[in-house]
């Protein structure tokens, strides 16, 4: 057996004594130069490369030794003008725009876009497919806030929790997949409805992971909420007080770890969410570990809500989509045996849902924040403009305001706790 | 079984109101949807500079005169019956066919739990309107995408610049109607110019000098906040 030989080249450490041994001796004294207080300030720049902004965010740093004096963040690098691309498409084929924007919850993006289209169009969805939209939207509250504790943890140096997180999101991912074919990219829903009829054993599904999921969010708060790393690197870190917070545009857990009890879900319901029994977490400080607190209160507390609707699932009967058909597409069986519901079918798709000329707002509380959708129609079958209203884009705009004046290490804290996504962002 | 002849025909008839969104039942005269903002707006403010509009069920729109927005805008975010102390987008809408850009305010109230919708309209050849960054300092980027996007200029904006698009972009601005779906430049052109780029492009070179004075950065936070304070105060 041919042997392999390693060479060490082994360097002699200055201070160690002749013998190899290290010297006893005390440091001696070094003459450092007179330190230079009137030096100028340093630019470096962070990303847009870079792991800890996560995505293609760049920030431009003007540094005083190690203080922030100024961040200027440069976004763009994502921008795919989904807004422009909405213009020339139906109202059904901008759902898969919707999921591309926000892809660590998707469901509530493609959701809130349906929601604001039939607010204009003045549809009521039946009570089947409202539940099966709360169900998906809180699932993916927790989707969402699931990879934002795992890479917040990890920004703070814990790995563990970034495994255990990204545990759980798996068996959401296979929920998507269950339900629409596609792990990230769902577009689950259309207009008047959703893309089908939920498959069997899905509800049972969801009811699984949703008690399997406090186990996950226990251990991780053992792991986290004492952390003597964690607790170092958040208390009193990016601090907001609650009414800078709202002047600046804050909405979801950043508003409300600044103790401002703002939720669409209960300040503008939608699709009966006053009929739930559920809280709203709020802080108290408005720092990065009363941010960290109040996502992981939201989890639990969604929790609470996919079970209450699961419950009213099993009750509710009748179609998913509304019977209208100039809105929901006839049956594949029809389509296939008689002309009549072929031609419709055709119409449908190859037109489009023609909707009358107005406008809509639809707010609908995000995983990030306050997602609006502004849809307006000039009664074509294509948006005049379509607008979201992106939850990061207003609450990174914050950043440079809670960055100012802190340690250029904190920065990465701050931009965790933040919880953006860049999609969305740039759109 | 064939569909039911009169769902066949709905299709047939193309588009035509749906029967779910009838008109708001107007008892007699009296619209029943009333925005106590809007009522409170048109007695304060004059009917005639106004322009109500109730669309997609309850959602109210106010039309406000483009050159009072900052004053329409603080009385709203300060009077205690109104109190919209959350301004959740600002954004424009352009319908094309030289029609006036209309800018939208979509405004929230905490404490009385509402929800206004405030639009300015300006002509094609006068983009211009009082920037509201110093009642929500959340306009900052907001006002910024709507200049970048659409090329109104937001007058007393502190940090006017580009913001999704580059900062050396040249084709105009992408969501107006009048900017093609692909773009202004040919594709050969679009290519020569990005194969063309220097480091200038993709840096501000006063950004990396930073070795002489910072001339060319944009202003910090606090001093935006305290330019907008000192604006606050002058208004007040």
């Amino acid at each position: 057996m041919a042997q392999k030989t390693v060479e060490f080249t082994l360097g002699r450490n200055p201070e160690m004594g002749v013998d190899g041994r290290p010297t006893m001796s005390p440091l001696a004294p070094i003459d450092l130069p007179e330190p230079d207080f009137e030096s100028q300030n340093m630019l470096v720049n962070f990303g847009p490369q870079h792991p800890a902004t996560h995505g293609v965010l760049r920030l431009v740093c003007e540094l005083d030794g190690e203080t922030l004096v100024r961040c200027i963040p440069h976004i763009g690098y994502l921008h795919s003008s989904f807004e422009k691309l909405a213009e020339y498409r139906t109202w059904n084929q901008i759902v898969p725009l919707t999921d591309r924007m926000d892809y660590l919850a998707p469901l509530i993006y493609n959701c809130a876009h349906v929601m604001s289209v039939e607010a204009m169009m003045g549809i009521e969805v039946t009570e089947r497919c409202k539940l099966t939209r709360v169900i998906m939207m809180e699932l993916d509250r927790v989707f969402g806030h699931l990879l934002w504790l795992g890479t917040f943890a990890m920004d703070a140096g814990a790995f563990t929790p970034f495994l255990y997180t990204f545990t759980e999101r798996e068996k959401i991912y296979r929920l998507h997949e269950a339900y629409t074919g596609a792990r990230i990219t769902t577009s689950a829903t259309r207009v008047g409805g959703m893309m089908s009829d939920m498959p069997e054993g899905w509800p049972k599904g969801i009811r699984d992971f949703c008690n399997g999921l406090p186990k996950t969010l226990d251990e991780c708060e053992t792991l986290l909420n004492t952390n003597g790393i964690l607790l170092g690197r958040t208390l009193g870190v990016g601090t907001i007080s609650g009414e800078d917070a709202l002047n600046y545009g804050f909405t979801g857990a950043n508003l409300r770890a600044s103790g401002v009890a703002y939720d669409v879900r209960k300040d503008q319901p939608y699709y009966d969410y006053e009929t739930y029994d559920f809280e709203i977490p709020i802080g108290e400080h408005g720092d990065c570990y009363d941010r960290y607190l109040c996502r992981m209160e939201e989890m639990r507390q969604s929790l609470r809500i996919l079970h209450q609707a699961l419950d009213r699932l099993e009750k509710a009967t009748g179609p998913m989509d509304v019977p209208d058909p100039r809105i929901s597409l006839p049956s594949k069986t029809d389509c296939m045996n008689d002309m009549e519901s072929m031609i419709h079918h055709f119409k449908l798709i190859t037109e489009g849902i023609h909707a009358p000329p107005g406008e809509s707002y639809f707010p609908v509380e995000a995983s990030k924040g306050e997602l609006g959708m502004y849809v307006v129609s000039d009664g074509g079958t294509k948006p005049v403009r379509w607008r979201v209203r992106p939850p990061s884009f207003v609450n990174l705009s914050v950043l440079p305001k809670l960055l100012e004046g802190h340690l250029i290490a904190d920065l990465i804290m701050i931009n965790a706790s933040i919880d953006i996504v860049l999609g969305e962002i740039d759109r | 079984m064939a569909d039911e002849k009169s769902s066949f025909d709905a299709v047939a008839q193309g588009p035509v109101p749906s029967p779910d969104e009838e008109a708001p039942d107007t008892g007699g005269g009296v619209p029943l949807l009333l925005h106590p903002s809007v009522e409170a707006l048109k007695a304060k403010f004059g009917v005639a500079n106004l322009h109500h509009q109730v669309v997609a069920g309850d959602q109210h729109v106010v039309f406000i005169p483009a050159e009072r927005n900052v004053e329409i805008l603080r009385w709203l975010r300060d009077d205690p019956d109104q109190r919209y102390d959350l301004l959740r987008d600002v954004t424009a809408v352009d319908y094309g066919v030289g029609r006036p850009l209309q800018v939208v305010y979509q405004i929230f109230s905490l404490t009385h739990k509402r929800a206004l919708r405030v639009k300015c309209e300006l002509p094609l050849d006068a983009l211009e309107i009082e920037s509201v960054y110093h009642l929500w300092k959340a306009a900052n980027w907001l006002e910024r995408e709507v200049y970048d996007l659409f090329g109104i200029t937001f007058v007393g904006h502190p940090d006017l610049r580009r913001i999704l698009m580059p900062d050396d972009y040249e084709e105009g601005h992408p969501l107006r109607k009048d900017f093609p779906l692909r773009g202004r430049f040919s594709r050969a052109e679009q290519t020569r110019q990005a194969l063309s780029q220097d480091l200038g492009h993709y840096y501000i070179l006063e950004e990396i000098e930073i070795g002489g004075e910072s001339q060319a950065l944009p202003p910090t936070v606090s001093e935006m906040e305290a330019e907008a304070a000192e604006k606050a105060a002058e208004e007040a």
